[in-house]
């Protein structure tokens, strides 16, 4: 067993353990950081198969976006998150034979799974020789090219996203005063201030 | 030697491993988009196995465009929890009822 399979064979171990204290974990705030794990095993095994650009933008989506995003949102609701765990005992059976019949189903399909023929000769776009060409560099080729359409689609995707987050979590509250910067810009000194002349002795009324 | 078949039964365990999460924390909605983003996750293993093994690009573009709607799916998915939580004080799944669907 060479050096590349004990690495394969601990980033798998890391992975699936990760992921499934991720599902059991008490708080909430520690499944996060299981998920984080869980990023970090699959970017090395994503090394491992040669696929480094997807890698690092794993690490830098996932666990530098998505994971901390998802922090601060468990930080920010006050949830009793102990009576929510106080279920899980109740759903356990049944997710447990869920489970297990996926798996059941999974290891049959494996059993007769075999490459087809034709697969290599289906392929679209050639890997490059690694001399050649980087991984980077070679994803690039592909998407600025055969793929842009996709990735212009890709982008208006993550903006609608953006634009759907702000609208639904932005609130204008009504309790606070608020600079209303139209309102001050028209305002007129000789409206707003009125002199009266008050004779000795007597009020204003 | 680990070849393909490695690498796809640690995929399928981490999908299988999702849907247990979900059936697992049926109140608690933050840990159900974890769990969908491990099933995401477990698909993008799939596709980059596939992708080194075949020698072939495409199957790293498409984990691009899954990472991509994945990340949007968690932001969308943690702003309306955001929303629901400021209105009704409660991410219990079971009280998302207000429409009687």
């Amino acid at each position: 067993m060479g050096i590349a399979d004990i690495t394969f064979y601990a980033f798998a171990v890391t992975l699936l353990g990760a992921g499934l204290l991720v599902t059991v974990s008490r708080s909430p705030v520690h499944s996060v950081l299981w998920l984080i794990l869980t990023f970090i095993s699959a970017a090395g095994m994503f090394v491992l198969l040669g696929a480094e650009f997807i890698a690092m933008l794993l690490i830098i989506v996932y666990v530098g976006a998505v994971a901390v995003l998802f922090l601060f949102v468990v930080m920010m609701l006050d949830i009793d998150f102990a009576k929510l765990k106080g279920e899980m005992a109740r759903y356990f059976p049944i997710a447990s034979v869920i489970g297990l019949v996926l798996l059941m189903q999974m290891a049959l399909l494996f059993g007769s799974w075999q490459e087809a023929e034709a697969a290599r000769e289906l392929r679209q776009a050639p890997t490059p020789e690694l001399a050649e060409m980087h991984n980077t560099k070679a994803l690039g080729m592909i998407i600025y090219d055969q793929y842009f359409l996709l990735f212009q689609v890709a982008g208006l995707i993550l903006l609608v996203a953006m634009i759907g987050a702000i609208v639904l979590t932005l609130r204008h509250r009504k309790d606070v005063k608020r600079q209303d910067v139209v309102a001050q810009m028209h305002r007129d000194p000789a409206k707003a201030m009125e002199l009266k002349d008050v004779k000795p002795g007597q009020g204003l009324g | 030697m680990v070849g393909l078949e490695h690498y796809l039964t640690v995929a399928a365990a981490l999908f299988v491993i999702g849907i247990f999460g979900i059936f697992l924390n049926r109140k608690n909605i933050i840990i159900i988009l974890m769990s969908i983003e491990l099933i995401l996750l477990s698909v993008n293993i799939n596709l980059v196995a596939f992708s080194s093994f075949l020698n072939d690009l495409v199957g790293q573009v498409f984990t691009m465009f899954i990472l991509t709607v994945a990340a949007a799916e968690a932001a969308i998915g943690l702003a309306i929890l955001v929303c629901f939580f400021r209105n009704r004080g409660t991410i219990d799944v079971e009280d998302v009822n207000v429409m009687k669907g």
